[in-house]
């Protein structure tokens, strides 16, 4: 075990953390809008990688280029489900809205499973492929460039919700709702924005991986999961904190495979997520 | 302090003469219904309903009555697998005791998950059993011991057997112990639901602050409910085993029968001793019937439905299609 085999972890670690950072962010910020956990948050990722590959294989646009048409229809997506299904169970019991959300994900896989199959793909020949050298470290180009681009898409969300008016009225629905309606947001309208920004992010990453992962029908199971634990970790409703758990997921996950055993990488994940909500339900970095 | 507790048990005959009339009928045509002359597709159809009915009334008890969702309630299914299947196979003890084993191993399962975890609120109780699910079915494909991910292969006795539970010219003993089952957890729970647990289960569903003021120990009836849900399920784990007579870590620690459960009970009705039963007699029909007709072409046409039937439920329905039945006569009887 050298030092640049870990180097080469922690490198592979990073690149997939700021992925699974920006599918959090997109959990994280419907969660803290509307109190309501998208269960179907894999299978929105796993539509917008076939979105991807259906772009380029249909009309030969390389991911890279179909990203703003992905990152659309995963918005459009977003503001769909809300107007047909979550705009129904705002004010059902919570196990309503887990079961609600929980169809939709069941519903999303098995029609993909109905209409492409369950089979393999992946892109052939995109743009960006091979990978660079950086003393003793292999870095993969498609890799590489999707974790920038998670990361630079990170830091507008984050301006967004920041800075903009908009996004103030996002934070404002999400700390009272009817104290923001009295102010004059509409806090359906906002409720359809936070969905198209939530699944826009999954569009993103979801974009961005179908240029260097396989993409099947159950890709988004395990990165939903994560995105979950990065959320718990996190903390509730916190942006930036999803950015720091999903870079500490990826570190665990990547050296965790290393240093025990990679078939229970997991299972690492997992019980950190058991961990922070037993001893810290408010997360690491939560406002709470 | 108990005294305090007013809340009092309902003896089950306080019902309305139709339902006991029902409830009689039915037995009786259920014990009968085999020697009308079904093929063994239709029994196995209703096996097939008694196992998820019970499977869902498991599930029922801890997320109808406690108001904790468990997504990884197949945990609980896939030990009672296990415990049978690996005792006959390793030391030839009968399914029957194993059957018991599995039910205590459940039971000791869900007391050990459920400490740590029901003090979680909502949905980070449903994201851990979730991942928990998950994680017993990675744990048991890679342990060599219980044999990895190949599973556990039972052999085969040369005749029907009821020492090793194995019966091979006939569904109908089958049929039989499923029911017998399905008849003891229907009534077990529908006691379970008039006793005095059962009312401080659901005030501690309803309002958890408010239970609390009474004295209601809310993270011991949580656990209760759980370890109680547990030992349901672990049965039928292990006739499922029986029945099938191979099992592996991909098939009894499916999500999928998280899912199932689920979506049974939210599709009878949550909370009520029925809502399984309705939804369980109603949702395998569709299920293996889809798989007959429309499995061949290789689409999740059942899982299609289950999601579509999931959402519409949870859209226009959250009662479940139980509450188009009037409801005063399925609870008890009014006081005079």
């Amino acid at each position: 075990m050298t030092t640049e085999i870990i180097l080469q972890a922690v490198a592979t670690g990073l690149m997939m953390g700021l992925i699974y950072a920006l599918i959090a962010a997109g959990l994280s910020l419907i969660f803290g809008l509307m109190d309501i956990v998208n269960f179907a948050h894999g299978e929105h990722l796993m539509l917008s990688m076939f979105s991807s590959f259906w772009l380029w294989s249909l009309f030969g646009l390389d991911p890279i280029f179909s990203i703003p048409i992905t990152i659309l229809l995963m918005a459009l997506c977003g503001v769909l489900t809300h107007y047909f299904l979550i705009r129904y169970i705002l004010k059902a019991k919570m196990l309503i809205q887990i079961c609600a959300t929980f169809g939709l994900s069941i519903f999303i896989r098995s029609i993909a499973q109905f209409l492409w199959t369950p089979d393999f793909r992946n892109i052939d020949k995109p743009l960006l492929e091979g990978r660079l050298e950086i003393s003793g470290i292999f870095i993969g180009q498609p890799q590489l460039f999707a974790s920038l681009v998670c990361l630079v898409a990170f830091v507008l969300l984050y301006l967004f919700v920041t800075k903009t008016e908009t996004g103030l009225a996002l934070q404002a629905t999400a700390q009272d709702r009817h104290a923001a309606e009295i102010l004059g947001i509409p806090s359906d309208k906002m409720f359809a924005i936070g969905w198209a920004i939530g699944l826009g992010c999954v569009g993103v990453a979801g974009g961005m991986m179908a240029n260097y992962f396989f993409i099947f029908t159950d890709v988004g199971i395990n990165f939903a999961l994560f995105a979950f634990v990065a959320v718990a970790l996190g903390g509730f409703g916190s942006i930036i904190g999803c950015l720091y758990a999903g870079i500490i997921i990826g570190l665990v996950e990547s050296l965790g495979g290393l240093l025990i055993d990679p078939s229970f990488k997991l299972l690492y994940v997992f019980a950190i997520y058991l961990l922070v909500v037993i001893f810290r339900p408010q997360g690491l970095f939560g406002r709470y | 302090m108990d005294k305090l507790l007013t809340a009092k048990s309902e003896p089950l005959w306080n019902t309305d003469k139709r339902i006991i009339f029902l409830i009689s009928g039915l037995i009786v045509l259920l014990f009968a219904l085999p020697h009308f002359g079904l093929n063994s597709f239709y029994l196995h159809l209703m096996i097939m309903i008694f196992m998820h009915a019970v499977m869902a009334q498991s599930w029922n008890v801890i997320a109808g009555f406690s108001g904790q969702i468990s997504l990884g309630h197949g945990a609980f299914f896939g030990i009672g697998a296990y415990a049978t299947s690996f005792l006959y196979v390793q030391y030839g003890i009968s399914p029957w005791i194993g059957i018991f084993v599995g039910i205590i191993l459940s039971g000791f399962a869900a007391i050990l998950i459920g400490i740590p975890m029901l003090r979680l609120s909502g949905h980070y109780f449903a994201i851990a059993t979730l991942l928990i699910g998950i994680s017993f079915q990675i744990i048991f494909q890679r342990w060599e011991w219980v044999g990895a991910a190949s599973g556990v292969w039972v052999p085969m006795t040369s005749g029907d057997s009821w020492f090793a539970l194995q019966f091979h010219s006939s569904k109908m003993p089958y049929y039989y112990i499923f029911l017998v089952f399905f008849i003891i957890t229907f009534f077990l729970v529908w006691i379970l639901s008039r006793s005095k647990l059962g009312y401080r289960l659901r005030a501690v569903r309803d309002d958890p602050q408010a239970a609390l003021s009474l004295c209601i120990n809310v993270s011991n009836y949580k656990i209760i409910a759980y370890v109680i849900s547990a030992m349901i399920m672990a049965p039928m784990g292990s006739l499922f085993a029986q029945y099938i007579l191979i099992i592996d870590p991909d098939r009894v620690f499916n999500i999928e029968i998280s899912i199932i459960v689920l979506l049974i009970t939210v599709l009878g009705g949550i909370g009520n001793v029925w809502g399984p039963i309705v939804g369980a007699a109603i949702l395998i029909p569709i299920s293996e019937y889809s798989r007959i007709y429309l499995g061949g072409t290789g689409g999740a046409v059942d899982l299609i439905l289950y999601g579509l039937i999931l959402m519409l439920i949870c859209i226009f329905r959250p009662e479940g299609l139980i509450s188009f039945f009037p409801k005063n006569i399925l609870e008890r009887k009014k006081q005079r």
